[in-house]
């Protein structure tokens, strides 16, 4: 009895006061088979060597199969271990051999024929043929792969038709191998861009032997035989992707980095303490960089921005009334101070969007559009049957919240521009911020007034931006519908000759933000990185936000591991 | 046995003193100096709370200075004094917009005290009976209450909220429209909110009070007065509750933190408030982003958390003191 | 013997939970493949559907799910199209588990005493101070304690990693974050329930027999007392088995937590509905085991 009290008084830990009650053994017990369990775990966690470069790229892949990647970070890694006819030049953006050392394209423009290198293998050891180039475009445009871009290839004769079961013979689709290292493309029509499309993810080679043996995991399974520069080591799902060079790539002797670790981050916080502590060398995804520390960030010489093909823009429902009078679209538009939302919410050097194809793309040059105009924007909106605002309908700007990065600059842009129209119009829009994926649906049905909406080109050309608003696509949802439009995109995509096409497409640009305004362009992305260029070379701007693994490389390993093993003499 | 027999007949006639027992609890209560200044600090608190728009208003139709005043306190007022330190015209700093910081927490406060006091509520009544009736029934019944619980503890709560929303938000737009009251949309989505929310609130309270009940349903006590002829209704209300009501309030307190943050989650995911409305839960979660290791912007970070921790410490220390002052057998 | 009763209800009520979470994901707005973009024709679309089965009705796309479950197969996740919901499992658990049950040992190591004392030195500042770290713990949301554990611990001092999961070292902050929440509410629990304890009559008769305080409050309060932390434990040791979103998007953990998230607003039909069944086996086995544990602790407790 003595005892006990004496043990309470003295001992304020919970295990001894646990021990003298003969009754509880099994918290005691209990706690230590916990710890015992975690530690067991713990060190099971296997210990790898250190990467010699370690990026933080983004989002956790969804797939690694490059007919299947859609997301930019997918992308980065899907392109390192396969590599398709072309690749793009990492200092142009514009395409270059790659598996292909050469090709033809017949005068007018429809039959492109690939030459393959000559002994090409997979990183496992067996040869490339053409063959397997067939089997892998008959691959991303087969169904059952439900590839969500097997569009990619619908400009290939029969392409589509064979994709919707009109053609069940895939051997009348326009690509044949004419023997094991020539191989031949029939196109519809004079396609501008169809070399990018061949530095696409969707038309890189990929094995049959890995895939017909594993099935749907079979680019998870290691080895993998690789035809890009690097290999897969190891990919778990929200740790990492670690990729190794691949020796027996074409160009090996050029890749300069032998272990890389693409680490899937989802807090732009947390990529910059990776950052800052010396884990991470390179930051590259534009979401992955802190919003809130962008003006201090943007003077630091370790930060990289470039001009990014992406546009922030607002799309106008145009089958509500009042939006379906051009007038009121145009007056909204106008009363919209771009500056002011580049000045106060970004931060990052991104410019404003006076139209709609950000500046940059290869061949062309978008029109002008009318800047900040609240004189005009007013008098229109009299005009339309509304003076000062009065009599106007409420209306709704519906935008996504998500806790990710980059999303959350959506809610403080739709604060700003509800202040716009109410102080430049006396027009008072609510707000609708909603779930993503009902987002996403309710756009594609029209169920919204104005919705917040972004995109980023998938290749380098105008087309990515421009025939998404024809008539019958469901990238549209303005549900604005112009006949004219469709047929200047249409002849476009016919034209040979490039300037006669980027006139076409400058016309039909025109209608779009100068006439009848479905979409008001804001501001253009920027592109940013985060890296010492003294101790990390080789990453440079591209409009695309691609940055190929294998031109990366550090001109003095020796003085990186010093400085990580300074790091860790503090912290283990 | 006895005594316990004692007990529970005087807990059967209370008013044996000259006082009532309310008047001795409230006469308890006053003695408990940290709950009495705890009380007043809320009241204090609501008083401002509710008071800061119609100041506003009032001011806005004052003279020119005071017009001012109110125009530049005004919680969703834009302007380009972003990210300014507090000082004596913006005392709480303002944010990215350039908005008064401290206007916006008091009006994030209704929002989250709204919420959390309903939610709380729900959780409450629907919780404590349900682990209650499950605890002192027993048996099959007590089996199926807490195997519905343990399906519904199970469901993903995001999941949940999400259809819950987008299959009665129309509809009860229209029925907030038919009675008109206040902005359409803001109440629609406040009365969803505390619906989700408190849906998924009351379970854990009732698997607490269910464990609580099974211990005191087989005290003497409760047996005593099941031979005294009282029915399980009565057992229940005057025997086992009050027994437990100690936990209870102090869960209660537990669970408005709890959801006044789930609701900045859910605001988060587009689920929650709207923009330009505040809560505290989403001006913490904005302040949460500031915290890095280059440059801190204090201010959003620590006066939302300090109104927040005052509060619910408050609350806490009311709770406390209530707890005690209804407590019979405390003479 | 209820116990066994019990144990063989969980089937059932996996049915019951699967086919209710199955139908409630799937009443969600917006689908798997619904993104920014739409693929370039319709028909893309529909061929995306098909190739997941999830143009049949809902009974044929459950009777499969039960199918394959019957094997252990929980099928394909709908966004990591390369991987089996088997695979993320097998993959996430073992780092939520191990981080759970050092975060569960970590709140019950706080928590415990913290009540206990506060409820032992009542009315006595020690009280209030363990009350107000209590309530601070609660009202602190792990978003905010997380990054200034970060800052202070992991940049300023360098005594830890700051995110990443390599050795036991990174454990350490992302458990303190996800526990210190949970103990400030076992503390505020076990207080109350030791304050209630010490009026119960066998106490009374306890004390009279003149044992020392101390002793009462150990070996008669505190295991009735334990009551309501026990019912509050059985799902708190489901939650932090299968991780905590916001500890592991600040840390980048690849714990399980992100997927029960991010799976549910990408409408990862099989993830989502895979996840709730790993869970709901580890509540429903937890929640026997805290009847079990209320036996132990009041012998009087009856389930018949």
């Amino acid at each position: 009895m003595n005892r006990t009290r004496r043990v309470f008084r003295g001992a304020p830990s919970g295990r001894r006061v646990f021990r003298i009650i003969p009754g509880l053994h099994w918290l005691e017990a209990g706690s230590l088979f916990l710890l015992g369990c975690s530690a067991i775990l713990l060190v099971g966690c296997k210990q790898e060597p250190r990467a010699d470069l370690v990026i933080v790229n983004g989002n956790e892949p969804e797939s690694l199969d490059p007919a299947i990647v859609t997301a930019v970070p997918d992308m980065r890694i899907a392109k390192a271990l396969f590599e398709g006819l072309a690749r793009l030049d990492a200092r142009t953006d514009r395409p270059a051999p790659g598996l292909a050392e050469r090709w033809e394209i017949s005068p007018d423009g429809t039959t492109y024929t690939f030459y393959l290198r000559s002994n090409l293998v997979w990183s496992t050891g067996e040869p490339i043929s053409t063959a397997d180039v067939l089997y892998s475009w008959r691959r991303a445009l087969s169904p059952s792969t439900a590839s969500d871009y097997a569009g990619q290839l619908f400009y290939i004769k029969n392409a589509e038709a064979y994709y919707n079961g009109q053609l069940t013979d895939p051997s009348r689709v326009g690509i044949q191998a004419l023997d094991s290292r020539r191989f031949q493309v029939q196109l519809d029509y004079p396609l501008a861009f169809f070399l990018d499309l061949c530095c696409y993810p969707t038309l890189a080679i990929v094995p049959r032997h890995a895939i017909e043996k594993y099935g749907d995991g079979w680019v998870t399974r290691t080895p993998l035989p690789c035809s890009g520069p690097y290999e897969l080591v190891a990919w778990r799902l929200n740790d990492k992707v670690r990729v190794r060079k691949n020796p027996r790539y074409w160009d090996a002797a050029r890749t300069r980095t032998e272990l890389i670790d693409l680490l899937p981050t989802a807090s732009p916080n947390t990529a910059l303490n990776l950052y800052k502590t010396g884990i991470a060398d390179v930051i590259w995804d534009k979401d992955l960089v802190p919003v809130e520390l962008m003006d201090l960030l943007i003077k630091s010489p370790d930060f990289h921005n470039f001009s990014f093909l992406g546009t922030f823009f607002y799309r106008f429902n145009v089958t509500r009334k009042p939006l379906d009078d051009a007038r009121v679209r145009r007056a909204l538009a106008l009363a919209t101070d771009k500056e002011q939302i580049v000045r106060k919410l970004t931060f990052g050097g991104e410019k404003i969007a006076t139209h709609y194809v950000p500046d940059g793309v290869a061949n062309y040059q978008s029109p002008k559009a009318a800047g900040f105009d609240p004189e005009a924007a007013r008098r229109l909106l009299a005009e339309a049957g509304f003076p000062g605002g009065r009599g106007f309908p409420a209306l709704q700007y519906t935008f996504f919240a998500s806790a990710g990065g980059g999303a959350k600059i959506q809610g403080k842009i739709a604060v700003e521009l509800q202040q716009m129209w109410k102080k430049e119009l006396g027009v008072e829009i609510g707000l609708r911020q909603i779930e993503r994926k009902i987002f996403y649906s309710a756009q594609s049905r029209l169920d919204y007034d104005i919705s917040a909406s972004s995109w980023v080109g998938d290749y380098n050309d105008a087309n990515t931006f421009l025939d998404m608003y024809v008539s019958t696509s469901g990238n549209n949802r303005t549900g604005w519908k112009n006949s004219r439009y469709d047929q200047l995109i249409l002849e476009a995509n016919r034209q040979a000759d490039l300037l006669r096409r980027a006139e076409l497409f400058r016309q039909a640009e025109s209608l779009l933000v100068n006439e009848d305004i479905p979409i008001v362009p804001v501001y253009f992305y920027a592109g940013f990185a985060l890296f010492n260029d003294k101790r990390v070379k080789g990453i440079f701007p591209s409009i695309l936000d691609e940055h190929p693994l294998q031109e990366i490389w550090k001109p003095d390993r020796q003085s990186r591991v010093h400085v990580r093993q300074a790091d860790l003499a503090t912290r283990f | 046995m006895s005594e316990t027999l004692a007990s529970s007949l005087r807990q059967d006639n209370p008013g044996a003193g000259h006082l009532g027992p309310n008047q001795r609890a409230w006469r308890r209560f006053q003695r408990n100096r940290p709950a009495l200044i705890s009380l007043l600090f809320l009241l204090g608190l609501l008083a401002l709370v509710g008071s800061w728009p119609v100041m506003l208003n009032v001011a806005a139709r004052g003279g020119a200075r005071s017009a001012a005043w109110a125009e530049h306190l005004q919680p969703d007022r834009l302007s380009n004094d972003q990210f300014r330190p507090p000082t004596l015209a913006h005392l709480c700093g303002t944010d990215v917009h350039g908005r008064d910081l401290f206007s916006r927490i008091l009006f994030g406060a209704q929002v989250s005290l709204l919420v959390g006091f309903v939610g709380a509520g729900i959780s409450l009544v629907i919780g404590v009976l349900w682990g209650a009736i499950a605890g002192y029934v027993g048996g099959r019944t007590d089996g199926w209450m807490m195997r519905t619980v343990d399906v519904f503890y199970s469901l993903p709560s995001i999941i949940f909220v999400i259809v819950l929303v987008t299959t009665l938000e129309g509809g009860l737009k229209r029925v907030v429209m038919a009675f008109g009251i206040g902005s359409t949309d803001l109440t629609a989505r406040l009365l969803l909110l505390v619906i989700g929310l408190g849906a998924v609130s009351w379970l854990t309270m009732a698997r607490i009070v269910r464990g609580q009940v099974l211990t005191l349903r087989a005290r003497p006590f409760v047996d005593a007065s099941r031979a005294l002829g009282a029915g399980p209704v009565r057992i229940l209300f005057q025997h086992i509750i009050p027994n437990t009501l100690g936990i209870i309030i102090t869960y209660l307190m537990l669970t408005i933190p709890g959801i006044i943050l789930y609701e900045s989650f859910l605001s988060y995911l587009g689920l929650g408030v709207e923009p330009p409305m505040a809560s505290w839960g989403l001006l913490i979660a904005e302040g949460a982003d500031q915290i890095n290791p280059l440059r801190i912007y204090w201010w959003l970070i620590v006066f939302p958390a300090v109104f927040l921790v005052s509060t619910l410490l408050a609350l806490n220390l009311v709770g406390d003191g209530l707890r005690d002052a209804w407590d019979v057998r405390a003479d | 013997m209820y116990f066994l009763r019990r144990f063989a209800l969980v089937v059932p009520l996996l049915v019951v939970i699967s086919l209710a979470s199955f139908l409630l994901v799937r009443l969600a707005p917006g689908g798997p493949f619904d993104r920014e973009r739409k693929p370039a024709s319709p028909e893309i679309e529909r061929r995306l559907l098909a190739r997941y089965h999830l143009d049949e009705p809902w009974w044929r796309q459950y009777l499969r799910f039960v199918g394959a479950l019957g094997h252990g197969d929980l099928g394909v996740s709908l966004q990591y199209r390369n991987h089996t919901v088997n695979d993320v499992i097998a993959q996430a658990l073992p780092v939520s588990a191990s981080l759970g049950l050092l975060a569960f040992g970590f709140t019950m190591g706080i928590g415990l005493p913290l009540g206990f004392f506060a409820a032992a030195r009542r009315g006595h500042w020690q009280d209030y101070a363990g009350s107000l770290s209590a309530i601070l713990m609660v009202c602190i949301p792990a978003f905010v304690i997380a990054p200034v554990l970060i800052i202070v611990f992991a940049i300023r001092w360098r005594m830890f990693p700051v995110a990443l999961w390599a050795s036991p070292l990174h454990a350490v902050l992302p458990c303190v974050a996800l526990g210190l929440y949970f103990s400030g509410r076992v503390a505020r629990l076990l207080r109350e329930a030791m304050l209630t304890a010490v009026k119960a009559e066998f106490i009374t008769a306890a004390r009279a027999q003149g044992l020392s305080e101390t002793a009462v409050l150990l070996k008669h309060a505190l295991p009735l007392a334990l009551l309501p932390v026990v019912s509050y434990s059985g799902p708190l040791l489901a939650d932090l088995l299968t991780g905590s979103f916001v500890i592991e998007t600040i840390f980048q953990i690849p714990g399980l937590g992100a997927f029960f998230v991010n799976g549910s607003l990408n409408r990862d039909y099989t993830l989502v509905v895979g996840l709730v069944v790993v869970y709901a086996v580890l509540l429903i086995l937890l929640n026997l085991a805290v009847d079990f544990i209320y036996v132990l602790l009041d012998p009087r407790v009856r389930y018949e």
